[in-house]
């Protein structure tokens, strides 16, 4: 056996850390990189598949329903948009800018035909479906090419928007 | 629509804090390994087990009988690891060998530092290098080297 001295007793070991670490390097690939530029810009831009029309964002760069690639010219979104669903949050998770409970939301943009999920900073009594919102950004300079540039949504003194407009993401 | 210069890529670390909770028989595997010593757990025919088992992987029966095993043993197997990451146990060249420790009847899965690819071999004698410092983990053995 070694001759280096045994550590002192310290009663048995009864726990293990068994920690797995994966570092990855993400790369965003054409389509979310042009959407990330974007965003550095303050701009959102969706994808219009070119079968139905419909707006992707964000969008993977290609239409997931008919399998063809959405190259056409980019389109740019409002900054407002529209609660379709939402779920309130009541256990902490690391990097939300929000004290709980606070509010997740599945956001139709103005212009979009997809969903977002995001925060919503709102009293939790008062959110509901169809409640209209708008994205509050970080300060401009503090913009970068991250979608991190929206801290979360809040509220905005327009009427409710009506339900055929967002049922199909619901 | 135009092709972007290069696209863009962010470090991603996706990493899970885990606990496991020891139970009986790992716990004096690991108590032993903080106090530089390995112990292997005896079967009811006779066979040591090394690492440790709460049951026996044949006949399902409840294991307890842990008996002291040397520090020192033979690769049956083992794989060279040119450019290890840094995770990994050596930072430089080593092989991940299986390892019968004396004693035991079935291997132990750890590093051999060799120094060369050359040096290592099926049936190879080698002993446990022990950490400066231990915490009742498996890197309480450093790595194993071989013995001439
Ligand atoms: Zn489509």
């Amino acid at each position: 056996m070694s001759d280096k001295k045994p550590e002192e007793k310290e009663g048995p070991v009864q726990v293990l850390q068994t920690p797995v670490r994966l570092e990855y390097v993400f790369s965003a690939g054409q389509s979310a990189s042009r959407l990330l530029g974007a965003m550095a810009k303050g701009k959102l831009l969706g994808q219009r598949c070119p079968v139905d029309g419909r707006v992707y964002f964000p969008s993977r760069g290609s239409c997931p329903q008919h399998g063809v690639p959405l190259d056409g010219a980019p389109v740019e979104l409002a900054d407002k948009g529209t609660v379709a669903t939402y779920s309130i949050v009541r256990i902490p998770i690391e990097k939300v800018p929000l004290e709980l409970p606070y509010v997740t939301v599945q956001v139709v943009l103005d212009g979009a035909d997809t969903v977002l999920m995001h925060l919503l900073k709102c009293d939790v009594d008062k959110v509901h479906m169809g409640m209209r919102v708008q994205a509050k950004w970080k300060p401009r300079e503090e913009w970068t090419s991250s979608v991190e540039n929206i801290l979360y949504f809040e509220p905005i003194d327009e009427p409710d928007a009506p339900y055929d407009s967002f049922k199909e993401h619901i | 629509m135009s092709q972007i210069e290069k696209a863009l890529t962010a470090p991603h670390v996706i990493e899970y804090t885990y606990k496991r909770s020891l139970g009986p028989v790992l716990s004096q595997f690991f108590t032993a390994l903080r106090e530089r010593r390995v112990v292997g757990v005896r079967r009811k025919d006779g066979t040591v087990l090394c690492p440790p088992k709460e049951y026996d992987p044949d006949t399902g029966e409840s294991l307890g009988d842990m008996v002291p095993l040397k520090d020192t043993g033979v690769v049956t197997s083992w794989a060279w690891v040119a450019k290890p990451r840094p995770q990994q146990p050596l930072q430089k060249p080593f092989a991940y060998a299986l390892i019968r420790l004396d004693g035991a009847d079935t291997p132990l899965l750890h590093a051999v530092d060799a120094g060369s690819e050359s040096r290592m071999k099926t049936s190879m004698r080698v002993r446990a290098r022990w950490a400066d410092t231990t915490t009742g983990a498996i890197r309480d053995i450093a790595c194993f080297e071989p013995v001439d």
